[in-house]
């Protein structure tokens, strides 16, 4: 077995040095009844198989999906495509990256300490905060990890989550916190960004969650809620399943927010059916100790030459138990390189032109799909996705689409079946990777669809 | 003696100096060609960033060789032996890189209609019979994201069952020797933690647990095999124990590597343990993850169960739950969610490709080699260092500091002297039962000539240790791109993030 | 006068009149290693005997540390949050943790004194 290098003689000069019979033996430990002695008898599975015949029975299950490598796709609710570069996934493979461990010896992991270091340091400029950690699982449990440390901080219970917010971001949270002692209401869809905040802060909010591109695709300013979510004390955190948008639009930080948390999937890796992705968490610097997840740090070595460590470690699992300001260990280290690697590539330049063009591509095929007999934008603002209105179900649309070989868009109703008013909106995504060709065929399909 | 060669770049021969990103900057550089925009008509409502951001601008072949030379600092498993015990640090074959890299499989999106990812759900449900088949386990959610999340899945769906059943219990019971994660989140899941002290053979204290075992007591969390890389040879009695008080068994999977295909877990009378498919499944660690910790449960906990989850509908296609509501509808009570999107799918096909290679027979031995491997270790390093419990050890091999006594060398100055050696160091000061641990868990993936060549070295290093040689090992390691570094000055004045200089 | 009494859990407590002086031992310094963080309450809050009072750090290592007493935090020692080191160079001295008033000095009986607590720590080694 190509795994495998101990053979047959191995096996017997070492059974030999232990002082045993068989392999059987070192498994004594075992209970006898529940012991397996023949895997043959124990488990209907198949026996071992070459490269080839995995290839072709994985190859054989890809097959029968239908990949926005072939098919237009504007597929977007939290999930994005976009082009990655080659030297990526070149880089990543590298098996120096790939192979490590979680760098707990720091004279031999300098490299993935360095890039986390930096990884950091992208993270806090392009969201406008102060300092980020070295990631999260993804989106979604970043943000539950964000209402658990604002509820650390402020010593409150209350976690009041935005229509804004994607809804396995609210759902995760309100998971999440389930059996503690902090308590989530999450409002209604928020189609419009029309909801009202403001009115909901009191004196026991520990912090309010909103997003931005918001899950409909709405743009608001949140300066002055965040003025007055701090007036009450609490904190604002801000979510963003679209890190590319804060290459075009201002910075949570600059509105005043507490806690950034994203998905930065988009950024990194294709897809990829919704996982791995990885989750950014960003702060300001007075919160830091409270932060969960791991932080890299610089310092010195004997020799005083600069070099990197994990630090502040007291607040984490392995030390703390159970005061840990979370359980997180493994977190999404090669992907949040491939994050960082790819924004290295665009660099300032790169990173506001390819906002810059997403947007651009998307305006342009808002305007042409509203001119559509019977669509309308619902999006008054939006970055690279936007929400339309159907004179369909948006789920039998899509269908009718995906049969046409077009991924037209994600339909409301997958995640809201039980809002009747929102079972003809349709989430659009247009990004760098849909070329004008692609819009117009979504256009000439949806028009032939809902005539 | 000299620390380290000087040349004049500071550079030394392959180990190229790497400044920051942020320190190769020039405006106007940039790695990705785009096309122009045409003037257009924003719909930022106003929204539109101003000033830069601040990143660097770097060309492509800078970009390439910056993150060439970075990986060049650090050690990986396709280095070298990388024995870090309670880590399963096995070989990553590039097979499964490829699989996951299919367009099929990497280039659809989790919100496409069903209709156009039946293959992808397919998958799914194929990784989860591979893991109910092995583990005789009824149900699996495969959403958490690694084995801590994991562990959060199984405690939630104890604290749900337990509510579901109208009891309130208080309590969850770990052994001392437990991971850092088994108390941290107990916590998060509203419970408090109590610890069960080992025996002197370095397992749980039977009749400690049962004399703590009661009605306040939800669960029992042990890790099987155990930290100290021990079977619990009473596991079916302890489970009996505690169903006994009405409590649940959590089994913490981080070992399962050592008993795949050797036992079925559901025979121990287990409720819930946690898979790590980038330890036992041989999915790659990336320096910190991604990782995938699918959590098979019992009978008792399978309705509480997460969404999402992939159901075989009468048609023979796949249909993924996602909503609380339809899985309720159905009659199963998830707790909720853990995670955005569908879990870690990147992650679950190289697993797959992995089971797929191996088989049964091939996990049925892999197994046996990760023990015998080492058993090896532990027969051939006892006479020289001082092993905390006897053998036979399952897939590691836990010694203690006694043998360093009164040499002026720690298990942290050991462990930097196997690093000049060529050699990963093992885990150290884990688990904290014992004193100055060093924790050693080779895997299947060793051939003996590895194993031996690493048995010489760290008898040699013993040798010298014993003789007086204290001074080299403390000053440890001399030929890494870092030496030791000081990680009280990180801590006090923590500096996270780059920062341009003040002119 | 000032009258120096220790806990098992390796604090010390400076009592003069109904005022209070809190830290942690030399020993338990020495068992942390170098200290980088220090957590102390703020004025006016309430402590109760045995429970958890302030927070210190090294890099492998947190421990809580403990009201000794009941009483009421008059001041956290700033010095300290600025400057952890002087937990390690001046355990009893500078590197105090807080000052309190007493609720109620009774509590003082269960202490130790000086030679009761060289013998715990000779005891464990």
């Amino acid at each position: 077995m190509r795994y495998l290098p101990l053979t047959a003689d191995d096996r017997r000069a070492m059974l030999a040095a232990i002082g045993v019979e068989t392999v059987e033996d070192l498994f004594r430990d075992l209970p006898a009844s529940a012991r397996i002695q023949d895997p043959a008898a124990a488990f209907d599975l198949p026996d071992h198989q070459g490269e080839w015949e995995i290839e072709q029975a994985l190859s054989a299950l890809a097959g029968q999906n239908l990949s926005a490598a072939t098919a237009p796709s504007f597929l977007g609710a939290g999930a994005y495509r976009h082009h990655t570069p080659a030297s990526l996934d070149y880089l990543i493979q590298r098996g120096e990256f790939l192979t490590a461990y979680t760098p707990y010896q720091p004279e031999v992991s300098q490299g993935t300490l360095q890039a986390l270091f930096e990884f950091q340091t992208q993270v806090a400029m392009i969201t406008g905060m102060e300092v980020a950690n070295a990631s999260m699982y993804d989106g979604a449990t970043a943000c539950a990890e964000a209402a658990a440390m604002a509820c650390r901080v402020t010593k409150r219970k209350k976690v009041l989550v935005s229509g804004s917010v994607h809804p396995h971001f609210a759902e995760t949270t309100s998971t999440f916190l389930r059996y503690t002692d902090c308590e989530v209401e999450v409002l209604s869809p928020d189609v419009f960004g029309l909801e009202d905040l403001l009115g909901r802060l009191d004196d026991d909010l520990a912090c309010v969650i909103v997003q931005t591109p918001g899950f409909f695709g709405s743009l608001k300013d949140y300066t002055t809620l965040a003025e007055a979510a701090h007036e009450y004390g609490a904190l604002l955190v801000v979510a963003t399943t679209e890190p590319l948008s804060l290459g075009l639009v201002t910075s949570p930080g600059e509105m005043g927010a507490d806690i950034v948390v994203a998905e930065g999937q988009s950024l990194a890796t294709p897809p990829g059916f919704g996982g791995p992705g990885v989750g950014l968490f960003a702060t300001r610097s007075k919160y830091v100790r409270q932060m969960p997840g791991r932080l890299c740090g610089e310092t010195v070595d004997v020799d005083g030459r600069r070099g990197w460590v994990l630090t502040l470690s007291t607040r984490e699992q392995h030390i703390r138990r159970e005061k840990a300001t979370s359980n997180i260990c493994t977190n999404s280290g090669l992907i949040a390189l491939a994050f960082t690697i790819h924004m290295t590539l665009l660099g300032e330049a790169g990173f506001t032109g390819l906002a810059e063009l997403n947007h651009a591509r998307a305006c342009a095929a808002a305007d042409a799909l509203g001119k559509v007999k019977g669509v309308r934008v619902l999006s008054q603002t939006f970055f690279n996705e936007f929400a339309l209105s159907l004179p369909k179900p948006a789920e039998q649309v899509v269908e009718a689409l995906a049969a046409r070989g077009i991924l037209g868009g994600v339909p409301a109703s997958r995640f809201f079946p039980t809002y009747p008013e929102l079972a003809e909106v349709l989430l659009v995504t247009v990004t760098e990777m849909n070329s004008d060709e692609q819009v117009a065929a979504l256009v000439a399909a949806l028009t032939e669809i809902l005539a | 003696m000299s620390t380290s060669v000087t040349t004049l770049t500071g550079n030394r021969g392959l180990q190229v100096e790497e400044k920051l990103i942020f320190e190769q900057d020039q405006p106007g550089r940039t790695a990705v060609d785009l096309p122009a925009v045409e003037p257009y008509l924003d719909r930022l409502g106003g929204l539109r960033r101003r000033g830069a951001i601040g990143l660097p601008g770097l060309s492509e072949p800078q970009v390439v060789r910056h993150y060439t030379r970075l990986s060049q600092k650090n050690y990986g498993i396709d280095t070298g032996f990388y024995p870090l015990g309670s880590c399963t640090m096995k070989h990553n074959p590039r097979l499964n890189e490829k699989m996951a890299r299919l367009p099929g499989l990497a280039d659809i999106h989790p919100f496409q209609p069903e209709s156009t990812v039946q293959g992808a759900l397919k998958l799914m449900h194929q990784l989860a019979h591979w893991l109910k088949t092995l583990t005789g386990m009824p149900a699996v959610a495969l959403s958490p994201a690694a084995g801590a999340h994991g562990e959060l899945c199984g405690v939630m769906a104890i604290r749900a069952a337990l509510e579901a059943r109208g009891e309130t219990r208080t309590k969850v019971l770990c052994p001392e020797s437990a991971h850092g994660t088994n108390p941290a989140t107990a916590a998060l899941v509203g419970f408090e933690v109590e610890s069960i002290p080992a025996t002197a053979d370095g397992r749980v204290d039977m009749a400690a647990l049962k004399a703590r075992l009661g009605p306040d007591v939800a669960a029992f969390m042990v890790t099987n095999p155990n930290t100290c890389g021990l079977f619990e040879r009473d596991i079916i009695e302890i489970s009996q124990a505690v169903h006994d008080a009405g409590a649940y068994v959590y089994m913490d999977g981080a070992n399962y590597n050592a008993i795949v295909g050797r036992v079925r877990v559901a025979d121990l009378g287990v409720d819930a343990m946690h898979i790590n498919l980038h330890k036992t499944f041989s999915t790659p660690h990336g320096g910190g993850g991604p990782g995938s910790g699918p959590t098979v449960l019992s009978a008792a906990l399978a309705p509480y169960a997460p969404v999402p989850y992939v159901v075989e509908q009468a048609d023979g296609s796949f249909h993924l739950v996602e909503q609380v509501l339809e899985a309720t509808a159905s009659g199963q009570q998830p707790f909720g969610r853990m995670k955005g999107y569908h879990g870690q799918f990147g992650v679950f096909v190289r697993a797959l490709s992995y089971m797929m290679a191996m088989g049964r027979d091939g996990l049925f031995q892999a197994s046996g080699d990760a023990v015998l491997n080492a058993n090896y270790l532990l027969a051939r390093l006892s006479a020289a260092l001082s092993p905390s419990f006897d053998g036979p050890v399952m897939h590691e091999a836990l010694f203690d500091d006694r043998f360093l006594k009164d040499t002026g060398v720690t298990t942290l100055d050991f462990a930097k002297a196997m690093i000049d050696e060529g050699f990963h160091p093992m885990t150290m000061y884990f688990p904290l039962v014992v004193h100055g641990a060093l924790l050693m868990e080779p895997t299947e993936t060793e051939s003996r000539e590895s194993l031996d060549a690493f048995i010489e070295a760290v008898l040699g290093l013993a040798e010298r240790a014993k003789a007086g040689d204290a001074e080299a090992f403390q000053q440890a390691p001399r030929l890494t791109p870092r030496r030791r570094l000081d990680e009280t000055a990180a801590a006090r004045r923590p500096v996270l993030r780059w920062t341009p200089s003040v002119e | 006068m000032t009258t120096l009494y220790y806990t098992e859990d390796h604090e010390w407590i400076a009592v003069d009149g109904d005022v209070a002086t809190v830290g942690i031992t030399a020993y338990a310094a020495g068992q942390l290693g170098d200290v980088v963080f220090v957590e102390v309450p703020d004025d006016g809050k309430s402590v109760s005997k045995g429970k958890e009072a302030a927070v210190v750090e090294s890099v492998k290592a947190a421990s809580d540390v403990y009201a000794p007493v009941s009483g009421t935090v008059i001041e956290g020692n700033q010095a300290l949050v600025d400057n952890p080191a002087l937990v390690n160079e001046a355990p009893e001295g500078d590197g105090w943790f807080f000052r309190m008033t007493l609720s109620d000095i009774g509590e003082l009986s269960g202490l130790m004194d000086k030679t009761a607590y060289e013998a715990l720590i000779a005891a464990a080694g």
